[in-house]
């Protein structure tokens, strides 16, 4: 799955702060991925390991205390419109309409567009995820799915190269975001979107993602595996369970989450493993096998 | 829609019981106690036929249509109608307000965005803050060295604070959501000061401007009194000197009503920008 094409490149990264007690906590080190461009790929980890920090330094929201991520050939200094961020809590203005929320995203983008144009671009966007009849209203009045729906496209309104997602769909209720899941795969397949979304929730990120990274309990949090998804890019979500391999990938990343997440460093030799190569693996029935990871031009030099 | 009734029943029921107990605690003892109808005149009704120097309410009500019949009569210095003298107080806060406002406002985003600011400017506040207004009376009498210039200077100087803390906290509390959204959409300073801070710091700020205008017009009414000269602070304290009561309790109601006005009508500005969530 992951090419030669480096579109995403996280390289050693990682985050330390200050202990209350001296020394310092390291939420996570040396952390390296990268992604292909128009790949989906899911994070899952519990709770505190630090999947938001990442996502955040991504998005150019956070700085890492090392190492550094290059998008498209560019070091993040920044947030940028290029990355485009969809909130776990939809972040909407409460004071703007759905219009106002969406055009207001469109006019920082594209800021010599008249009025009219920047509503025009709005609303195809607005279109996109099923909301048109509601554009003047505000973000109190509409549901959860609805408001997660004008994050989606204030997202995709910008037209961005990637798009982070933070839990977009944990507040919501299983029907909502079943269909969510599904426009949103629907719109990333067709704009062709790179897409890195945090989840907890195992059968979200089979329906979703191309490859599933598997973070370790924090502190000191690794990127343990990365699972390839054997299912095949055309998928539904009606008949995605019945895939032979389905129930192999999810039991291996349930097994993950249960148990080896929590004693992961205790069950491998920490000097052996490599953590700029993160084992790939495609499991599936009987049992997991591990598939070597293609070689990599070493990146070390590339950074700052 | 019941209990609205209701309380309106009960509201003008108690206002009938208070104005009842006013008529009969104020109205006159009794027959006049046999005196020398030279002295019973020189004494007036009070002395003489036991009447209490309290105004009853029908007095109080028949001031108070005459003032209404002609608000803006000037005979001189000493003798203007109602309606010019609070015209004096309400320009004098409205002055002292808006400068207050000018001034509050941008300082208090500055003190709610950097927190360098904020510590630094701290001090100051703290100590200037519970400084009653009208301890700065004579300072600002001696450099303004114009009355009513140095009323408008107590009112700009007690609305101050109540804007300035409320600003400096809506804005210090916007939500960082709201800020990483303009951050990601690489929205500038100033854009992002008119666009995302203001408006989710405007509750907040115009509770500030209601507490201040509150404050402002509890000032002046005092302020006018010790500059003398014109305002209603000053008509009360000239119907004192002429023992005027009936005068007195009119002014009393008139600067009741007007505050409530003034506290409505920045109630209403803060429902204007208030949003749900």
């Amino acid at each position: 799955m992951s090419g030669p094409d480096k579109f995403i490149s996280i390289e050693g990264i990682s985050k330390r702060f200050p202990a209350p007690g001296g020394g310092t906590t390291i939420v996570f080190e040396d952390l390296w991925l990268s992604m292909a461009r128009g790949e989906f790929v899911c994070i899952i980890g519990h709770s505190g390991c630090g999947k938001t920090t990442v996502l955040n330094i991504l998005a150019g929201l956070d700085q890492p205390s090392t190492g550094a991520v290059i998008v498209d050939n560019q070091g993040i200094e920044g947030p940028s419109l290029d990355r485009a961020v969809i909130f776990q809590g939809h972040a909407l203005l409460p004071w703007l309409s759905v219009m106002g929320n969406v055009s207001y995203a469109v006019a920082s983008k594209y800021r010599t567009l008249s009025k009219h144009a920047i509503r025009a671009h709005a609303q195809k966007f607005i279109d996109l995820v099923g909301l048109n009849g509601s554009e003047r209203k505000r973000p109190a009045e509409l549901s959860g799915g609805m408001k997660q729906r004008v994050g989606i496209a204030r997202a995709l309104s910008i037209e961005p190269k990637i798009m982070l997602m933070d839990e977009p769909f944990s507040a919501l209720d299983a029907l909502t975001r079943g269909t969510l899941q599904d426009e949103v795969r629907r719109v990333c397949l067709e704009t062709g979107q790179t897409v890195f979304m945090i989840t907890h929730d195992v059968d979200e990120a089979i329906y979703l993602a191309e490859r599933v990274v598997l973070m370790t309990n924090g502190p000191n949090a690794v990127l343990a595996e990365i699972v390839e998804n054997p299912l095949p890019k055309e998928r539904q979500r009606k008949d995605v369970h019945r895939h032979p391999l389905y129930y192999g990938v999810r039991n291996h990343i349930i097994d993950f989450l249960v148990s080896r997440s929590r004693n992961f460093a205790a069950g491998t030799n920490s000097k052996d493993f490599d953590r700029r190569h993160v084992p790939m693996v495609r499991p599936g029935a009987p049992e997991p096998m591990e598939i070597p990871s293609p070689p990599r031009a070493s990146l070390r030099q590339s950074r700052a | 829609m019941a209990i609205t009734l209701r309380a309106a029943l009960l509201s003008l029921l108690l206002f009938g019981l208070f104005v009842g107990v006013w008529h009969l605690a104020t109205a006159g003892s009794g027959p006049a106690i046999n005196m020398d109808p030279e002295y019973a005149k020189l004494v007036g009704a009070a002395a003489s036929q036991g009447k209490s120097a309290m105004p009853g309410p029908s007095e109080v009500a028949g001031k108070i249509w005459e003032h209404l019949r002609d608000p803006f009569y000037d005979r001189g210095s000493n003798d203007k109608g109602l309606g010019i003298q609070l015209a004096f107080s309400i320009a004098r806060v409205m002055i002292g307000y808006l400068l207050a406002v000018l001034v509050a406002i941008p300082i208090g985003f500055l003190i709610g965005m950097s927190p360098l600011m904020s510590r630094a400017l701290d001090p100051f506040i703290q100590v200037l803050k519970p400084i009653s207004p009208l301890a700065w009376m004579p300072l600002a009498l001696y450099t303004i060295k114009d009355s009513s210039l140095s009323s408008i200077f107590v009112i700009f100087i007690c609305s101050l604070w109540p804007m300035l803390i409320n600003t400096a906290f809506g804005v210090a509390a916007v939500r960082r959501e709201w800020l990483d959204v303009a951050r990601t959409l690489e929205v500038g300073v100033f854009r992002r000061a008119f666009t995302i801070i203001l408006p989710a710091a405007a509750p907040t700020i115009l509770t500030g401007m209601r507490i201040s205008i509150g404050i402002a017009w509890l000032v002046i009414v005092a302020a006018e009194m010790l500059v003398g000269g014109t305002g209603i602070g000053y008509f009360v304290w000239n119907e004192w000197n002429n023992l005027s009561i009936t005068n007195v309790i009119t002014a009393i109601l008139v600067i009741g009503v007007i505050g409530m006005v003034l506290d409505q009508l920045l109630a209403r500005a803060t429902r204007l920008v208030t949003f749900p969530e």
